[in-house]
């Protein structure tokens, strides 16, 4: 049935070349070498040249090896059997249990037509009031974590995957350290999440290749869930080894390099994923967290900066709190009208004192003699940065509210705060 | 008989053809792939190898499948239907796809841009004998609230007699309404609709006019200081998250013009959700109608084929063109054009080509420059004065305007809104940098005023800069007042609530009365303030009454009374000059 090619012409970094015909782009085929099986895809073809990705990295294949094209594009089993399960970025299983081969969906399908998706509606409550309040969490968003090393962006991630109550979560590890992974077992399995979870998880040990396909198959597998009703979650950290395994490929594979030896598609490449992010009209939805870890702390970086024009906003974690600026959820505007009536003018009202008290804080620093406004702002800040800010805070979204306007009739006269009148009337507490 | 070619090469979006005869630039091509024809366009010949990029996902493609080029360039439908739709890059109707076939775009589906069987009442404006050129007035159909004018195809070149038109009646697209005879009486069929290639500008008109009339977009902040002429461009650069699409967004809900094209062009599918399913519910104060009956969306997201990205502007702007062709005035928003400049730089990539700047092609610069030089203020044969107006978002990497396609941008436009991180972070919304960003054209405010605010703005900024080096208590009651001034005039006026209803937009008569209001009764007044904490107060009180200001509708007893209010208050603290009676 399928050809089986022996010769194997070139083989440069990870990519391999043979000579075969009646080859489609994009094919899946089987490299089999003394190591064992790989998978690897087609992803050029020039006369009956076939250049090959191996996914599981080349090392060890002799140009003596068989090459077999199994004539179909990637795919990878779906469906309820993976819930509880940890997988490869190819879908093979990592855990004791069998390898699955029903509900196969394909990899990299064709995009949602727009006037097919709902506009996000649904407010994810997190329990966060930087977030609930502040940068509202929707149903369908696509939001990124900004961060750098050290800081806890994975039990962020957990916290909210946990108490965003999703039908399912996908976590999508890339880079991903061991610990970290067991990380997130325990937590899952504490929080009874494990059973409606299902893992694809790449190592930092493991081939580049299986690097790029997690957020892929993460993908995929959500999107046959969410077409089945079920709201999902994926999760996807980090993505910027994501984007650093494309950078590798990119320059092996000799494209030019646009922007610090990043390819001049990064963009697409991130929107193909994160686009997957769809409330359907009439079916699930798929909401995608990530995290981006900054180079040098640097949002200008190509693969932050990349992801901020794809994504709906971010989460900037910094110091271990959710940074007031620099964090911007943009559809927080789709749910925080219908809240309650104070909602948005507390949302601005406290961030545009926030910014004026880290301006009173520069002031202070440099010797500036404090006024009675600079105090009354020193103490504002100290309260919201204890009260509100702090990841240790966890409170529903009505009672982050009041405690807004106790920390603001705390601190000041209501004129102070530029709140209009009618407002000021409705939810000022009276002393 | 059809011209055939056989792939020989393929790599991503990009393929090699071999053929035998003759292909012509930028013709369209089919790639036969069992069942399914993919769209793709020649870009490149090098001896028998034609190079293509396919508008479509390759995947499953094979060395030797065979290619049909079809002889004609890349081209749209122009014609009555075209409101109120939503097409993607290569004007196929999205609504109708997904009635066909579901959630997903399948690939090689491609729909008529246009309902071949609805019918229009068609009205003639000419008469037998009559002499007409391109671009003529041949009659009307009646299409939402406009009267849609069928012209004489912008193709047709010299002078033409009609030899025949239809009566008025119905007639659906597919039926000639008039037979034309050009010189070499070669008799021309015309129909309700005409094609043209996107890629050429639309010229039948007298000629090209300065663009002198502001476009009133209701944004404070845009029509006072930074103001955009009917017929004039403008970009918007900024970095990710300072509200350009929000602001695109408003502009497109509010400017004062007949027709507005949205190009959403690799940009987010949700935010062209949002535009999508509430122009059809959001009335238009100005026609009673919804919003969509005077809207044509384009709409390539991110993640819809590169190829049909790029080609998505153009066919933005040929349709811009065609209905001013009609006499109306169109407003063209591209969001991103930064995303339009990098699918050519992957294509530019995929051919191998010698990169420049930031790995962008070569030609990027000129490729802008002409992208921006289809809008105009033009007289049309008929003398009526139409135009399009263009404004591009710019998505420049790191936030940086130096970058390549900012750069580019700038040398070709009228008005630069120039969007800063910093003001987005403070939540002063619109955020576009009034110290940054200029606008060659006119306001309707009275230019000394305009230039005389805008130094009251750069002092009150050079004042805060000096503040932060030797404190508040370091500089002078006048300056930090001046200081107050400017940071007033900026928060009560060029700050502008996109969620209140009334501050959303504000009509030209209002923006004049308010900003001379400030500018006689706040800016240029003396006050009479003891100390620093006393002014401090003062200004915040009179934010907090102009805020409530802003919210009051245009002349309601709740504006006449708050200005009153504010009057008292300003005159209560106004210095009483010694030697004035």
């Amino acid at each position: 049935m399928y050809k089986v090619y022996t010769e194997i012409l070139e083989i440069a970094g990870d990519v391999i070349t043979v000579e075969a015909e009646n080859v489609g782009y994009a094919e899946i085929a089987e490299v089999i070498s003394s190591l064992g099986t790989s998978l690897a895809q087609v992803i050029r073809l020039e006369g009956n040249k076939v250049f090959l990705q191996v996914f599981a990295g080349s090392k060890g294949i002799s140009t003596g090896d068989k090459v077999r094209f199994l004539g179909h594009p990637l795919r990878v089993a779906s469906g309820e059997a993976l819930l509880g399960r940890i997988f490869n970025g190819t879908g093979l299983p990592r855990d004791k249990g069998p390898s699955l081969s029903e509900q196969v969906v394909e990899i990299g399908g064709p995009p949602v037509n727009p006037v097919k998706r709902l506009i996000p509606h649904k407010l994810v409550h997190t329990g966060i009031p930087l977030i609930d309040l502040f940068n509202s969490l929707v149903e369908s968003q696509k939001i990124p974590i900004f961060s750098i090393p050290g800081e806890p962006y994975n039990e962020l991630l957990a916290r909210i995957a946990v108490q965003a109550e999703m039908d399912i979560i996908i976590l999508g590890g890339m880079g991903l350290k061991y610990d970290d992974y067991l990380f997130f077992r325990n937590i899952l399995e504490e929080k009874n999440a494990f059973g409606r979870t299902v893992f694809f998880v790449h190592t930092a040990s493991d081939p580049i290749v299986e690097c790029l396909l997690v957020p892929d198959i993460s993908v995929a597998v959500a999107e046959d869930f969410a077409l089945k009703g079920k709201r999902v979650l994926v999760l996807l950290t980090d993505m910027t080894n994501f984007c650093d395994a494309l950078k590798e490929i990119s320059i092996t594979m000799e494209q030019i390099p646009s922007n610090r030896g990043y390819p001049g598609d990064l963009y697409t490449q991130l929107a193909k994923r994160y686009e997957k992010a769809v409330d359907f009209e009439g079916a699930g939805s798929i909401t995608i967290i990530s995290v981006t870890t900054m180079p040098g702390d640097d949002v200008t970086h190509p693969i932050p900066d990349n992801t901020g024009y794809i994504t709906e906003g971010q989460f900037y974690l910094k110091n271990k709190a959710i940074e007031p600026f620099g964090s911007l959820s943009r559809l927080r505007q789709q749910v925080n009208a219908t809240t309650r009536s104070d909602h948005r003018t507390l949302m601005d009202t406290m961030i545009q004192l926030f910014a004026q008290y880290r301006e009173t804080l520069e002031k202070r620093a440099m010797g500036f003699k404090m006024t009675d406004w600079d105090k009354k702002l020193l103490r504002y800040g100290a309260m919201f940065e204890k009260r509100m800010m702090s990841l240790e805070v966890n409170l529903p979204l009505k009672e982050a509210l009041d405690l807004g306007w106790q920390i603001l009739a705390d601190c000041f006269k209501p004129e102070e705060t530029g709140i209009k009148l009618s407002l000021i009337e409705e939810y000022w507490p009276k002393k | 008989m059809t011209r055939k070619g056989r792939i020989v090469k393929i790599s991503g979006s990009m393929i090699a053809v071999e053929f035998k005869e003759f292909v012509l630039q930028n013709e369209v091509a089919y790639i036969i792939h069992g069942e399914e024809r993919l769209k793709s366009e020649v870009i490149r010949i090098r001896g028998n190898i034609a190079e293509l990029q396919v508008y479509e996902n390759t995947d499953g493609v094979k060395v030797g499948d065979s290619v049909e080029f079809t002889g004609e360039l890349l081209s749209v439908e122009l014609g009555p239907g075209l409101l109120g739709q939503i097409f993607d890059g290569l004007q196929n109707p999205l609504t109708l796809l997904a009635e066909r076939f579901g959630f997903f775009l399948k690939r090689g589906a491609y729909l008529k841009a246009l309902s071949e069987e609805s019918l229009w009442e068609f009205t003639p404006l000419v008469k037998k004998g009559d002499k007409v050129k391109a671009g003529d007035k041949l009659g009307f159909v009646p299409e939402k609230i406009f009267k849609h004018y069928i012209m004489v195809p912008f193709a047709f070149s010299g002078v033409f007699e009609i030899e025949s038109i239809v009566e008025k009646g119905s007639y659906n697209l597919r039926q000639p309404i008039a037979h034309l005879k050009d010189k070499e009486q070669r008799t021309q069929e015309v129909f309700l609709k005409q094609s043209w290639p996107v890629k050429i500008p639309i010229r039948a008109y007298r000629e090209r006019l300065l663009p002198e009339k502001t476009l009133v977009t209701k944004m404070r902040l845009i029509d006072s200081l930074f103001p955009v002429a009917l017929g004039g461009t403008y970009c918007i650069p900024g970095p990710f998250g300072s509200g350009k699409t929000v602001l695109q967004q408003l502009i497109s809900r509010h400017a004062e013009v007949d027709i507005v094209i949205i190009a959403a062009c690799g940009e987010r599918a949700g935010e062209v959700v949002e535009t999508l399913k509430t122009f059809p519910q959001i009335t238009d104060p100005r026609t009673a109608r919804p919003l969509s009956d005077r809207t044509v969306i384009i709409c390539n997201t991110s993640s819809m084929p590169v190829a049909s990205r790029e080609s998505s502007v153009y066919t933005a702007v040929t349709i811009a063109e065609y209905y001013r062709q009609m006499g109306l005035n169109v407003l063209l928003l591209a969001d991103s054009t930064s995303r339009w400049a990098q699918a050519m730089r992957e294509i530019s990539g995929r051919l191998e080509e010698i990169p420049g700047e930031e790995a962008f092609p070569a030609y990027l610069e000129s490729r802008i420059a002409s992208f921006y030089e289809r809008a105009g203020s033009v007289r049309l044969n008929d003398g009526t004065v139409a135009s399009v107006t263009i404004g591009g978002t710019v998505s420049p990497a790191g936030g940086n305007f130096e970058e390549p396609v900012t750069q580019a941008t700038l040398k070709v436009v009228g008005a630069f809104l120039g969007l800063s991180r910093e003001r987005a972070e403070a939540r002063k919304y619109p955020a576009i940098d009034p110290l940054i960003s200029w606008s060659k054209y006119k306001s309707f405010i009275d230019e000394d005023k305009v230039r005389y605010l805008h130094t009251v703005l750069r002092r009150a900024n050079e004042i805060s800069q000096m503040m932060k080096v030797v404190g508040e208590e370091g500089i002078t009651l006048e300056d930090y007042v001046d200081s107050l001034k400017g940071e007033f005039f900026d928060f009560v006026y060029l700050q502008q609530n996109a969620f209140d209803p009334i501050d959303e937009a504000t009509p030209q008569e209002r923006q004049k009365h308010v900003f001379d209001f400030i500018y006689h009764k706040v800016i240029k007044e003396d006050f009479a303030l003891q100390d620093k904490e006393q002014a401090l107060k003062f200004f915040q009180k009179l934010r907090q009454l102009f805020k409530s200001w802003n919210s009051e509708a245009w002349q309601s007893e709740g504006f006449v009374s708050l200005e009153k209010e504010i009057k008292i208050f300003l005159d209560e603290k106004k210095r009483v000059k010694s030697n004035h009676v």
